[in-house]
């Protein structure tokens, strides 16, 4: 690497914004090319972890709310497509890379479970493909780019859930509906970027911002507005656009359930957040109006209803399912306050959430490899036998909840606080409800691991080492950031101020 | 707000009318047709529509093909069409085609798997499932929402 | 199709000519309309319509379908790698002005061919393997049920 360093302009650190994408790029075709079944979760747990090293590096430049900018092929934009990191979303790329780097060792003994040898190769490109769609759309500066990083991303994960139905045939039809609504989702946002086209003549970030914020609300801008919110709400699974998401968890494979519960989601969030804060102004009054009456009230009634109907679930998979669609009714509920600390809370829910999930998954996946389902009377009286699963799930059950001491904890209190800033005491009332309704549910989990009798006739191992030390670094960092909390708060009050200083934040 | 139907309205945004119309006859076949070679049918025509939308704004009126003369002199005179919207939705496009493959092969997964494409009967046999799968699960307050 | 006689002396002679076709989109695509996309769409017709004509098994003989995955995988390789060989001759990711910094608009000629060239070779691939997946598969109704 040196002799390029010393010959040239451009030293390897002015390339991480674009290696962060190209190397799981380049990861999928070599995986596929190579063709080996033993090199390839080598090479894709390799590409992984390089590409959380360069996150990390990111996020140590941008920390302090500098931007770092990009420009592929040489032009610069607004012209050509620019590469933009700052606090935000180098925030997400470290929560993607990391989540993939810790989910690939847990895969490993999980798909081959899960899906037959000769489709192996195959499932890490996919993998590879899907973890460089969610890195792309949280990095580019380009809006059409996004679009472009948000379908590789998303074609990918229709074919990981479909892996699922070697166990279940469901899973085919649960990708066909993710695929019918997730393209419609995908359309409607063209159809969004082509109104903001129109409207202003460029699609580079930092000058659509500008550019909007110089011409006002017009017609043409609000009905873009409106096309990108109902767009990516299908993507982030706001409240009545959830449907795919329940039947694409429960039959997806663990690994990938637990990816994409922890990434995607969180990646569709985040360009909502720089949408509608950092494009479109979050003065203009109507999307103010819709953020208050159309995204608030949906964020309520997701937490309410989604943790509900997890509630009476018989299945631990589907049951976190629903509690994904209860938990983004916090973050959005952060969106719509449009406040500093409203986002900060969004943003460091975004993460904590992800982290929480995670580890969620990963048990339910590793139940299903011991007792082959995750019905409650399956797994029941597990504790016993899987005293380490059981207990990482308790931790995240709790840090789901928002118990004290655990990660889940501290962006609820930061939720809690903004509202209350806000004056809408009523809505933080709310939010303490709808934990004890997610008591419930987890409380439903712990009774059946350690109150009730094992199954007759069954003797689980605990789980292989290879998914339990990834599950128990995510258990231990849901309780790591329930205390250290001022690294998580202040990287996401830095995103946040990024965030809401609109065209200004981008510049 | 009180507009008239002008022929500047109705002609002059015939490129919007067509867009829309296609835009909702395709969401109506996604959203009304229980075959699902039907719905990728009708969400061909959905995206077909934006391709429409893009590409019709691109054209400026009066401007000529944008390739530059061989021996690249700019005569500033002539007017061009706008290119990037096309080379946006050559990528759409692109796009457009794996979700089509994508999803007729899920559909032919299906077929084998479920001897139907018919959403009323995939949903019958989904239903059957999970009521089976209550049966043995106990509870069966559960059930799919 | 055995019997169909004149198809098949005509897709023998077709064959060729799309193919001679291709290559010209292909790399003419510089000059004129045309490109790896457009390319990579009719060389896979040749195959296509061979295939057709006469049979998977045939045309899997010419272009084995192992080959047609590393195909794909290849042209994706070739564009990121043009990319990546441009930064690491000191310019952004696929700013081909690095393969002749004394007159760089020669080298983003040859970045373009190559990338051009990643693209036709996936295109082809792409095409193909989508034809063999939806061809490969057990039929329902037998010729003679129609």
């Amino acid at each position: 690497m040196s002799v390029e360093a010393t010959q040239t302009a451009m030293t390897l650190t002015d390339h991480l914004p674009v290696l962060q994408v190209v190397v799981p790029l380049v990861t999928a075709p070599l995986i596929v090319l190579i063709g080996s079944r033993r090199l390839t979760w080598t090479l894709a747990f390799v590409a992984s972890v390089i590409s959380f090293a360069i996150a990390i590096l990111l996020l140590m430049q941008v920390i302090d709310g500098s931007v770092i900018s990009y420009n592929i092929g040489g032009w610069a934009p607004p012209l050509g497509i620019e590469y933009r990191v700052d606090a935000a979303n180098a925030f997400v790329l470290l929560l993607v890379t990391g989540i993939s780097t810790v989910v690939l060792p847990y895969a490993r003994e999980s798909v081959r479970s899960e899906i037959p040898a000769r489709h192996h190769t195959l499932f890490y490109a996919a993998f590879m493909l899907c973890l460089t769609g969610l890195l792309g759309v949280a990095i580019t500066g380009d809006a059409f780019n996004v679009f472009v990083f948000l379908e590789i991303s998303s074609l990918s994960t229709y074919v990981l859930i479909s892996m699922g139905s070697y166990r279940d045939k469901r899973a085919l039809t649960a990708s066909y509906d993710y695929l019918i609504m997730g393209t419609i989702g995908a359309t409607f946002f063209v159809i969004g970027l082509g109104m903001l086209y129109m409207a202003t003549g460029t699609l580079n970030m930092a000058d659509l911002a500008e550019r909007i914020a110089d011409q006002g609300s017009n017609r043409t801008i609000r009905a873009a507005f409106a096309f990108i919110v109902v767009g990516m709400g299908l993507k982030v699974a706001i409240y009545p656009l959830h449907l795919w998401l329940p039947n694409a968890y429960t039959y997806a494979p663990s690994a990938v359930t637990t990816f994409l519960a922890a990434t995607a989601t969180k990646v569709a969030i985040y360009v909502l957040l720089r949408f509608t804060l950092s494009i479109f102004q979050p003065n203009f009054l109507f999307q103010v109006n819709t953020l208050e009456f159309i995204i608030l009230p949906f964020a309520i009634l997701a937490m309410f209803a989604a943790s509900f109907i997890a509630i009476f679930q018989t299945d631990f998979k589907r049951m976190l399912a629903y509690s994904s669609i209860a938990q983004i009714g916090y973050m959005l509920l952060g969106i719509s306050l449009l406040s500093e600390n409203g986002l900060t809370a969004t943003v460091a829910h975004l993460f904590n959430h992800g982290i929480t999930k995670a580890t969620l998954f990963m048990g339910v996946g590793i139940l299903v490899l011991r007792a082959g389902g995750s019905f409650y009377n399956r797994i029941q009286g597990m504790g016993e036998t899987m005293p380490w699963t059981s207990a990482a799930i308790v931790i995240g059950g709790l840090s789901l909840i928002g118990v004290p001491g655990t990660a889940g904890f501290i962006s609820k209190w930061v939720l809690i606080e903004a509202t209350i800033e806000k004056g809408w005491w009523p809505v933080s009332v709310l939010i303490v409800l709808s934990s004890l309704l997610a008591v419930i549910y987890v409380w439903r989990v712990i009774e059946t691991l350690y109150l009730k009798a094992p199954l007759a006739g069954t003797d689980y191992k605990e789980a292989p080492l290879s998914m339990l030390i990834p599950m128990w670094i995510l258990a231990l960092a849901c309780i790591y950031f329930g205390f250290a909390t001022d690294v998580t708060i202040n990287a996401a009050r830095t995103a946040a101020q990024g965030l809401l200083a609109g065209s200004a934040g981008m510049l | 707000m009180g507009f008239e139907l002008t022929q500047e309205y109705t002609l002059g945004h015939l490129n919007y009318w067509l867009f829309s119309v296609l835009m909702m006859t395709g969401l109506y076949i996604v959203v009304a047709k229980g075959n699902l070679v039907k719905k990728i049918v009708g969400l061909n025509i959905f995206q077909t529509s934006v391709f429409m939308l893009y590409i019709s704004m691109g054209k400026v009126i009066g401007g000529t093909a944008p390739i530059f003369p061989l021996d690249m002199e700019i005569d500033p005179d002539v007017i061009y069409t706008n290119p990037l919207p096309h080379v946006l939705i050559l990528t759409a496009i692109v796009v457009g085609i794996a979700t089509t493959s994508l999803g007729l092969a899920l559909i032919v997964r299906i077929q084998e798997e479920f001897n139907t494409i018919e959403e009323e009967d995939l949903l019958q046999i989904e239903r059957a499932i999970a009521h089976s799968e209550n049966a043995i699960h106990g509870e069966p307050m559960g059930g799919r929402a | 199709m055995r019997h169909h006689l004149i198809l098949r002396v005509i897709t023998k002679m077709l064959v060729g000519a799309i193919m001679l076709f291709a290559f010209y989109v292909q790399f003419h695509g510089d000059f004129s309309p045309g490109g790896g996309f457009q390319a990579g769409v009719i060389m896979a017709v040749a195959f296509i319509l061979y295939g057709l004509v006469f049979s998977l098994q045939d045309v899997q003989h010419v272009f084995p379908p192992w080959l047609v995955h590393k195909l794909i995988a290849l042209g994706v390789l070739l564009y990121a790698g043009t990319g990546v060989v441009s930064m690491f001759l000191g310019n952004s990711f696929l700013d081909y002005g690095a393969f002749t910094p004394e007159h760089p608009s020669h080298g983003q000629h040859y970045g373009i061919f190559a990338v051009e060239l990643g693209v036709g070779i996936t295109v082809t691939a792409v095409m193909v393997a989508i034809y063999y997946a939806f061809a490969g598969r057990p039929p329902r109704l037998s010729d003679e049920e129609w």
